[in-house]
């Protein structure tokens, strides 16, 4: 048989999304974390999400606060600004960031360790006021930056490299944001990237503040067997409550399934999450349900991952401080600075 | 008890004979905390500024709500010294818990006016007391018992009225300005007043010394407290988020703030130019102040010194990282708690250097409700086009208390926005590098965040950066930057308000420096030790740190310098050591320092100044004033 011409090999155009961008403009520098490290998985599929959900990267602020894990918006999306901040306190910089540019998509980065014990104060209020607000917990169960101390949501007998134990019980932060209002609780796992972007661009689509919890495991020193977050116990334990799409709102959606065995829930802008359900009836708009099932979860020492909990209808902070559309930042002198016969008639009242 | 001769013996006739004390005189009235007095006090402080006579405010009030003692303090002074006084002339003595210590400590010959079961008169014979049945009178207006309390305090107004000549009218006016549109609370009010006369004139003979008398120095002028001051000066600076935590004396800042914005800064469909957030606690509060900063806001914060402390962290990383922001410290007595309601300059040194590491900040220095004004918009253009935390330190007695001011004057620029890049100058440069000293005032660029240029974007961190805001450890990269925010506190000296130096045309050997409400005291000292004792005392009031060079000009040309600080250690002298070294030659600084929460009086300045001029004088630094 003749064999076919040989065809010149023309190189594959890498794919351009909706904006005009690659997947590699929404690169960062390269990382300087430990190889294998969760938190490195964890900006690869930050990077797939903005991708795939066509932001342009300039509308972007990344905050974070101190740890292994707030230092990764430095590994992600290099054309946004940053701003990796003090320990505990990434939930205020963002507030200000976003109080200042409404314009802005902002996505925070936090550790275990900086967000349930130096920074819970303000965790529990940046929830309980629904900024808007992609609120990622790198969750490895210790605090890795200063080598490996046990952090508070490690497990109840969890043990260290070195044997030893965590005698108090875990802080679930999912069930924290679930009680104090969070409107987009979720949990999930570095090692299920498919479950894990389909989570972020809902996050993306979501208006409210959205905690999303990552079991991210800390290769160095919290990776060995008998540890409640390495990937092996992740990869084991893990049972997602739901199979989960992300439909975008310019994607048609269609209704292709049996009765009663998917949701469909539609977003702030638009767009839908699709669950698929597994097993469980389960209805992530139900508090209760969610409620419940974090505290089977607790109880039993489940790692159910999945869409938790989600209000599309709860008010965010800007509405309710009534802010007008344009960022404040962005104001004209003349609408900051009100002219001199109001200072007139204010000192006129004084009289 | 004293044995002075009593002065009360003689009939007086009910008006002052001329010689007499006409419009010099200061009132303390001693009531308990959460009686309502409050209203009373500032109708009669209205009334007297509303006959012309210049007047000021004082409350010296407990941390408590309700049941301790405190006492609200008017000083008139035809001269228009109405800074503290150390004496009082006229007592309206209502707490019977403090009565009988209060009345002690009177001098002879001043008054005392009573609710009459008190029976103070027998305590002293060298007083003139005037007992009237406060609660008894009030109770002819209404019988509601609360009501009758709260009428009990406009009662002694009118006593108090018709004992100093006060102008009925203007007490009238100063009645319906306080309670507005309620017309009933205008009416018994008015009734009480008129009871309290009425009482007076026909039991109370006149027989004190003190009077007041219409002028006219108050032509265009306004009462108003430093606080509200300064929210104006942020409102017309054009402040967008203001966060801040509760605590006394800075919390009437932003609660005034936030009125003064609902009125002014929203649009005709309701919606804000601004955000103001209470935060959860002072470190959310600085968190989320520096970050609008760092997003492109105008943004504030205020607080006090347990604020301040906690701060510190988040105002280094604003330092390094150069990022505008403006907190606004309303000092109060600390260390820790201290005494919560009194006034202090105790947090000069730990604002100044506040954070670990190498850290120094311009503070702005206000004296009176005029430059909390001024300094309220000025802080803003300051921080912006340095790109640092700018501090402005008032005070309780500043912030909190009640002064006579002229208008103040709308900014006469418009506002400096610093050396921010827009897409069109990014288009034009292709890039740039953050910290790059690129104009030789070692302020470099910046770019706010949702610039829509793909070079826009840089990283702000905490740690270690180089001009390109690159993450690095280099000991060279970080002591260049560090450097250069040296050179950058430089260019900051040059910018912020210079002192304001009033000296005799024959250059006195003896000069004295003081910041913030120091200043009212020690102009009214001055013109006391020029007129008593012939002593010319040439000032320097410093208007903010850094530091600028005529202040060591200042202390060189003056043999002996007073340096004046409300605080135990002597900051402001601590710092002028530091700063200028050796160049200050030994022995000409003399510390006056002055701690107990009251403000400072002008007899303790000029006691200080005479005893060092013509007494023994004392050792340099060893003087503390009570
Ligand atoms: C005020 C303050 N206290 C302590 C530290 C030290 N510190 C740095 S990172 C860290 C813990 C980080 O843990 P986590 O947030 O879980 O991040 P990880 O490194 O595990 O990703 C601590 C305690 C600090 N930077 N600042
Ligand atoms: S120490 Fe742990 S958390 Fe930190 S980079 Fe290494 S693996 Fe990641
Ligand atoms: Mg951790």
């Amino acid at each position: 048989m003749p064999r076919a011409p040989r065809r010149r090999r023309t190189p594959r155009r890498p794919k351009t999304n909706r904006v005009g961008l690659q997947q590699r403009d929404y690169r960062g520098k390269p990382s300087t974390l430990c190889k294998g490290c969760g938190h490195d998985a964890i900006s690869s599929q930050l990077i797939r999400a903005f991708f795939e959900s066509d932001v342009r990267p300039h509308r972007v602020a990344k905050l974070s606060g101190i740890g292994c894990s707030s230092k990764t918006p430095a590994y992600f999306l290099n054309q946004s600004h940053g701003f990796n901040a003090v320990h505990g306190r990434m939930p205020s910089v963002a507030t200000g960031a976003v109080l200042a540019n409404r314009d802005l998509i902002a996505v925070g980065v936090s550790g275990d360790g900086d967000t349930a014990s130096i920074g819970m104060g303000q965790f529990v209020h940046l929830v309980r006021r629904n900024l808007p607000l992609i609120y990622i917990v790198e969750n490895n169960g210790v605090y890795g930056l200063t080598k490996g101390q046990f952090s508070a949501t490690a497990d109840e007998n969890a043990r260290l490299r070195s044997g030893e134990v965590n005698r108090l019980p875990n802080i679930d932060l999912c069930g924290m944001a679930v009680e104090l209002g969070a409107t987009y609780v979720a949990r999930s796992f570095a090692g299920d990237p498919k479950q894990l972007v389909a989570l972020l661009r809902g996050a993306l689509a979501h208006n409210g503040t959205a905690v999303i919890d990552i079991l991210s495991p800390c290769v160095t020193f919290n990776n060995h067997p008998g540890s409640t977050k390495s990937y092996t116990w992740g990869k084991t334990n893990e049972e997602p409550i739901q199979l989960l799409d992300f439909v975008p709102a310019v994607d048609q959606i269609e209704v292709d399934y049996e009765e009663g065995t998917t949701q469909d829930i539609q977003l702030h802008d638009g767009s839908w999450v699709r669950l698929r359900k597994l097993g469980r009836d389960y209805d992530p708009t139900d508090r209760h349900d969610a409620e419940n099932l974090l505290l089977e979860a607790q109880e039993s020492g489940l790692f159910l991952t999945g869409l938790i909990y989600l209000n599309t209808k709860k008010r965010t902070l800007l509405d309710t401080l009534e802010l007008c559309d344009e960022p404040l930042a962005l104001l004209p002198e003349h609408e900051l600075r009100p002219r001199s016969e109001v200072l007139d008639e204010v000192f006129g009242s004084y009289r | 008890m004293s044995n002075h001769p009593a002065v009360a013996e003689v009939a007086v006739p009910r008006r002052p004979a001329p010689g007499r004390i006409v419009n010099d005189l200061s009132i303390q009235v001693a009531t308990v905390n959460g009686s309502g007095s409050q209203s009373s006090n500032l109708v009669l402080l209205r009334s007297l500024f509303g006959m012309g006579i210049p007047v000021g405010g004082k409350n010296l009030f407990p941390s408590n709500i309700a049941g301790l003692p405190t006492w609200f303090t008017i000083r008139a002074n035809r001269d228009g010294w109405v800074g503290r006084k150390r004496e009082v002339d006229i007592l309206v003595a209502l707490n019977p818990q403090t009565a009988r210590s209060d009345v002690d400590e009177l001098s002879p010959g001043r008054a005392v006016l009573y609710e009459e079961g008190l029976r103070l008169d027998r305590q002293r014979d060298d007083l003139v007391f005037y007992p009237a049945p406060f609660q008894k009178l009030a109770a002819e207006v209404v019988r509601e018992t609360r009501l009758k309390k709260l009428l009990a305090n406009m009662v002694y107004v009118g006593v108090l009225g018709e004992l100093l000549s006060i102008e009925r009218e203007e007490i009238y006016r100063a009645i319906e300005r306080q309670f507005r549109r309620k017309k009933t609370a205008v009416r018994l009010n008015r009734q009480a007043v008129d009871l309290g006369a009425a009482y007076a004139r026909e039991n109370l003979p006149k027989r004190d010394a003190y009077a007041v008398a219409p002028m006219n120095e108050n032509e265009g002028k306004i009462l108003i407290d430093g606080n509200a001051a300064a929210a104006l000066g942020s409102m017309f600076g054009g402040v967008s988020v203001a966060t801040w935590y509760p605590i006394t004396p800075s919390s009437s800042l932003v609660e005034q703030l936030e009125g003064f914005l609902k009125r002014h800064r929203k649009r005709d469909d309701g919606k804000a130019t601004y955000a103001v957030v209470q935060a959860e606690d002072e470190i959310a509060a600085a968190g989320m102040a520096i970050a609008a900063g760092w997003a492109g806001a105008r943004s504030m914060t205020a607080t006090s010194g347990p604020g301040i402390s906690l701060m510190s962290e988040f105002v280094g990383l604003a330092y390094y990282a150069e990022i505008p922001v403006v907190l606004w410290d309303i000092q109060r007595v600390g260390p820790s708690t201290g005494l919560p309601t009194r006034t202090a300059q105790g947090d000069l040194l730990s604002t100044y250097t506040l954070s670990h590491g190498d850290t120094k900040h311009p503070c702005l220095l206000p004296a009176s409700t005029r430059e909390c004004f001024e300094f309220g918009w000025k802080a803003f253009d300051l921080s912006e086009r340095l790109q640092t935390p700018i501090f402005v330190l008032s005070d309780l007695d500043l912030g909190m208390n009640i002064w006579a001011t002229d208008p103040f004057e709308y900014p006469d620029r418009p506002m400096d926005r610093g050396k921010v890049l827009s897409r069109a100058d990014l288009r034009r440069l292709g890039g740039f590098r953050r910290y790059a000293d690129v104009d030789g005032d070692a302020i470099p660029w910046r770019t706010l965040p949702g610039t829509d240029h793909p070079g826009a974007a840089y990283f702000t961190r905490g740690s270690g950066h180089d001009e390109r805001a690159e993450y690095t450890e280099s000991g060279e990269a970080y002591v260049r930057v560090m450097e250069r925010l040296g050179r950058k506190f430089e260019t900051a000296r040059t910018l912020v308000p210079p002192p304001v130096i009033s000296e005799a045309d024959g250059r006195s050997p003896v000069g004295l420096i003081a910041f913030g409400t120091s200043d009212h005291p020690v102009e009214e000292a001055r013109v006391r030790l020029r007129d008593l004792a012939a002593i010319e005392v040439d000032y320097l009031r410093l208007r903010a740190l850094p530091f600028s060079p005529t202040v060591l000009d200042f202390i060189t040309s003056h043999r002996r310098v007073v340096v004046v600080d409300q605080n135990r250690d002597g900051q402001l002298l601590q710092l002028l050591r530091s700063e200028f070294g050796e160049r200050i030659p030994p022995g000409v600084l003399r510390s006056l320092r002055h701690f107990s929460g009251h403000p400072l009086t002008a007899a303790t300045v000029v006691d200080f100044v005479t005893e060092m001029e013509i007494g023994a004088g004392p050792a340099a630094g060893s003087t503390a004033s009570p």
